[in-house]
């Protein structure tokens, strides 16, 4: 019985750790663009327009 | 910034868009924008040919080099990029002057679609909803299982207890959708499914706590969460099928004008934005331009395309004084008009004010899932207190015993099943139909174009490709092909576009000093020569032979030489006639509805095999076509492009608009394809019966599971445990008929196999997401 005191705190405590994990993922607008983010990673950052801002 | 940037005009034009590129005006980009707390101001473009990582970058990159830009960040999904920057320290022109120079056409996003728009507000509400259901369900879930698996008393209470820690603020967080909409139908003094979902809810709750409380054996903690998990996935997938198309169709919006050049009295031109163009204004209009308002030509003659207005697709002859109605396109010359309407009571703004009051009628369609909860509802709230009352009677007045029983009764018949009955079945079938280039405007358009009885076409860009092709040449042999398409292709008219089109293969010549005769053709020089083409009598001045009397042909001559003459027509739009037999072979007959001459109609009738056909109507007379129709009881589908249809695709049953059609007509349009191939319509309507029969046997399914249950709960029979396998099965069993929908009016697949072609785009992608890939034309 004492052992289920700790380990029932744990298992709702990961789980409450997930559900705020994703509340923050949410929030900080990870889900806003999902087919950006797929295509984004292509993009080296050196096709430049403005070869000044090149540096 | 005084630096030059080079300008990609290619990508402007590779992104479908026609027309020059526009700056907007620095008041239109501040009305929309919207000041943030920190003092800068943040604006939302909308540039349509953004589709890839380097766009992105180079958006990003170039506004965020502008020394007033705080940031940019681009957005694929919804094809914009969101601007931050200081009011104080530059220009708003400079925002949309910089994304010109990059070579995009961009709108500002208008503000019902800002950050702050109630639908992504819902979007992401019943997103959080979801996952605060998935962690209790979850965890309540676990803890269930071990008191069904036999644990003490004692741990059985506790753990009793603990759910119901986790699933009182769960339901509250996560229940709000069902209860405000239940709140709603009840205030209105209706029932819809969320009524019985909400009071199931609440009773199973408030019940569990009681008996945990008093320490009995039994609770539904576990049914009510996850009764909620389930039906927030069904609500969380009707709202993204609903969100992709959306989203879909505002990117398509191309074709209103959204502002013009106005000479002003000093004889400046100057951009005006749409909504502050006044009567008395003159604005000068290019070729290849809409006209914003209705308006009087004062200068320089032109042809115009009035198809949108009478679908008529025949460039029409215009010089000074005549009046133009708004939306309608220029095409050969530049014209000066005065405005003669604002955009309020423009022609395009009266078409609208029809549209709106006969979308009022379809608003009163009441969905399938609405019409079983009225029947439902009662049904299931009467057999909980026929139960009650039958356990008070056998029982003796034990109420403890009386209401526990008639609560369970409740719980069983919960409308979970239900409640996933209609929107599993809608995704699926959106994702079937976004695999033929359809999109759905939202779920009722399913049920309502499963119950048409009768199509009725427009002609013009619906049934034709609205565009003039080549179907007869005469040309001599001693008549230079080259030489046609020299001059041919120097213009924009419709039938020069034809005949440089059907001369693609021809070997390039140069023609010099070529000009536009507005309303007779072009002209110019080859080979020191002079050449025409246009007007066969017009053409007929220079050419030997030929007098062109009586002919409606385009001609090309040289001075002295013969004649080649193109006859044009306007071409049968791929799967027309498939489309047709097909809904004859499912008993549909098909009617045709065009604004043009009954000579030409009466062709195209024949040609389809169509036996009844309405030429030279009117918008308004369309709307009465369809609304007499409608009042002697028959359900129609509209399928049409133009402005002149869009009064009759609202008043429709249901309707539906090719991509390539006029805003409104879109926007009034329950479905949009995108495919030029006609038998989209049919292959829709196969699939709404296909969702049709499979929410009705998702029904019988969820019913059969009830007639079982809900016996076995007045019973008294029913225990947590039964409760909780039996809505997972069931809720399953309808997923899974959901899923037999897909293959369904599949002619694609079986032409391209048959044609030895690969899939025209992708095929197979995860539910909804990535599917709205639109082939804009």
């Amino acid at each position: 019985m004492t052992h289920l005191l700790f380990l029932i705190p744990i298992a709702l405590g990961l789980g409450a750790l997930g559900l705020a994990a994703f509340f923050w993922s949410l929030k900080s607008g990870q889900y806003d663009d999902l087919d950006g983010a797929a295509v984004r990673i292509l993009d080296d950052g050196e096709n430049d327009i403005e070869p000044e801002k090149r540096e | 910034m005084t630096r030059t940037t080079t300008t990609l005009g290619a990508k402007g034009a590779a992104s479908g868009q026609t027309g020059p590129l526009h700056d907007l005006a620095g008041e239109q980009i501040v009305d929309s924008s919207q000041k943030r707390d920190d003092g800068l101001w943040q604006t939302e473009f909308v540039v349509p040919g953004m589709h890839c990582a380097g766009c992105m970058g180079k958006l990003e990159r170039g506004l965020g080099s502008l020394e007033h830009v705080a940031s940019a960040r681009a957005n694929l999904s919804t094809r914009s990029v969101t601007v931050t920057w200081d009011k104080e320290a530059g220009e708003a022109t400079s925002l949309s002057e910089k994304i010109t120079a990059l070579g995009f056409d961009h709108f500002v996003r208008e503000d019902d679609n800002a950050p702050n728009d109630p639908r992504a507000q819902t979007g992401k509400l019943l997103l959080r909803s979801l996952a605060v259901a998935g962690f209790a369900a979850a965890n309540v879930m676990l803890l269930s299982v071990s008191v069904w698996s036999g644990a003490d008393a004692e741990t059985a209470q506790l753990f009793h207890l603990i759910s119901g820690l986790i699933a009182i603020p769960a339901v509250a967080y996560a229940g709000r959708p069902f209860f405000n909409s239940a709140i709603k139908a009840l205030s209105a003094r209706q029932l819809n499914m969320d009524v019985p979902i909400s009071l199931a809810v609440l009773l199973a709750l408030a019940m569990s706590l009681f008996e945990s409380l008093r320490g009995g054996e039994e609770a539904y903690f576990d049914a009510a969460v996850t009764l909620l998990f389930f039906l927030l996935i069904g609500r969380y997938l009707d709202h993204l099928m609903r969100e992709k198309a959306r989203d879909a169709v505002t990117r398509l919006s191309r074709l209103t004008a959204k502002g013009a050049m106005r000479l002003g009295p000093d004889g400046r031109i100057q951009y005006v934005a749409l909504e502050d163009i006044a009567p008395g204004m003159t604005l000068r209009i290019q070729p290849g331009e809409r006209l914003p308002v209705n308006g009087r030509i004062t200068g320089g003659t032109t042809e115009v395309d009035r198809s949108l207005v009478t679908g008529e697709s025949d460039p029409i002859e215009r010089g000074p004084g005549d009046e133009l109605e708004a939306g309608i396109l220029n095409i050969a010359g530049s014209i000066d008009i005065e405005t003669t309407s604002s955009a309020q009571n423009s022609f395009l703004a009266e078409m609208a004010e029809m549209m709106k009051t006969a979308e009022n009628g379809r608003g009163r369609y009441v969905g399938i899932a609405d019409r079983m909860a009225r029947i439902y509802a009662p049904a299931v709230h009467l057999l909980a207190l026929v139960t009650f009352i039958g356990w008070m009677f056998a029982s003796g007045g034990d109420w403890h015993m009386s209401i526990y029983t008639a609560i369970a009764v409740l719980i069983i018949t919960c409308p979970c099943a239900l409640g996933l009955a209609v929107p599993v079945v809608h995704v699926v079938g959106a994702q079937q139909l976004m695999k033929h280039g359809i999109l759905i405007r939202d779920g009722s358009a399913f049920e309502r174009l499963s119950e048409v009885d009768t199509v009725i076409f427009d002609k013009t860009g619906t049934l034709t490709m609205g565009v003039p092709t080549v179907s007869s040449a005469s040309i001599d042999d001693d008549v230079s092909l080259p030489a046609i398409k020299a001059l041919a292709s120097r213009s924009n008219h419709p039938a020069a576009n034809a005949v440089s089109t059907y001369l693609a293969d021809a070997g390039e010549l140069t023609a010099t000093e070529v000009r536009e005769v507005p309303g007779f053709g072009v002209e110019g020089r080859i080979g020191g020569k002079l050449a025409r083409f246009g007007k066969q009598a017009w053409v007929a001045e220079i050419s030997t032979g030929n007098t062109g009397e009586g002919s409606a042909a385009t001609g090309f001559a040289i001075e002295g030489g013969p004649m080649a003459l193109f006859g044009l027509t306007d071409r049968i739009r791929d799967g027309a006639g498939a489309t047709i037999d097909r809904f004859a072979a499912m008993g549909l007959p098909s009617e045709i509805l065009s604004g043009d001459h009954d000579k030409i109609v009466s062709g195209t009738a024949r040609e389809l095999s169509v036996g009844q056909y309405a030429a030279n109507t009117t918008p308004a007379g369309k709307i009465e076509y369809v609304r007499t129709l409608q009042e002697q009881g028959r359900k129609v589908l509209m399928v049409g492009d133009g402005l002149n249809d869009a009064p009759a695709l609202a008043e429709a049953h249901a309707a539906m608009a090719p991509g390539t059609g006029c805003d409104i007509g879109r926007y009034a349009a329950d479905f949009v394809f995108t495919h030029p191939d006609l038998r989209s319509v049919s292959s829709a309507y196969e699939i709404a019966r296909k969702t049709g029969i499979l929410i009705r046997q998702n029904f019988a399914i969820a019913l059969i599971y009830n007639s079982i249950a809900v016996p076995l709960a007045m019973a008294g029979l029913v225990t947590p445990l039964i409760a909780a396998i039996a809505m997972s099965t069931s809720s399953i069993v309808v997923i899974a008929n959901a899923l037999r929908l897909s293959g369904t009016g599949d002619w694609k697949k079986a032409d391209e196999r048959a044609m030895g072609l690969g899939p025209s785009h992708k095929s197979s992608a995860p539910v909804l997401l990535g599917q709205g890939e639109v082939e804009a034309t």
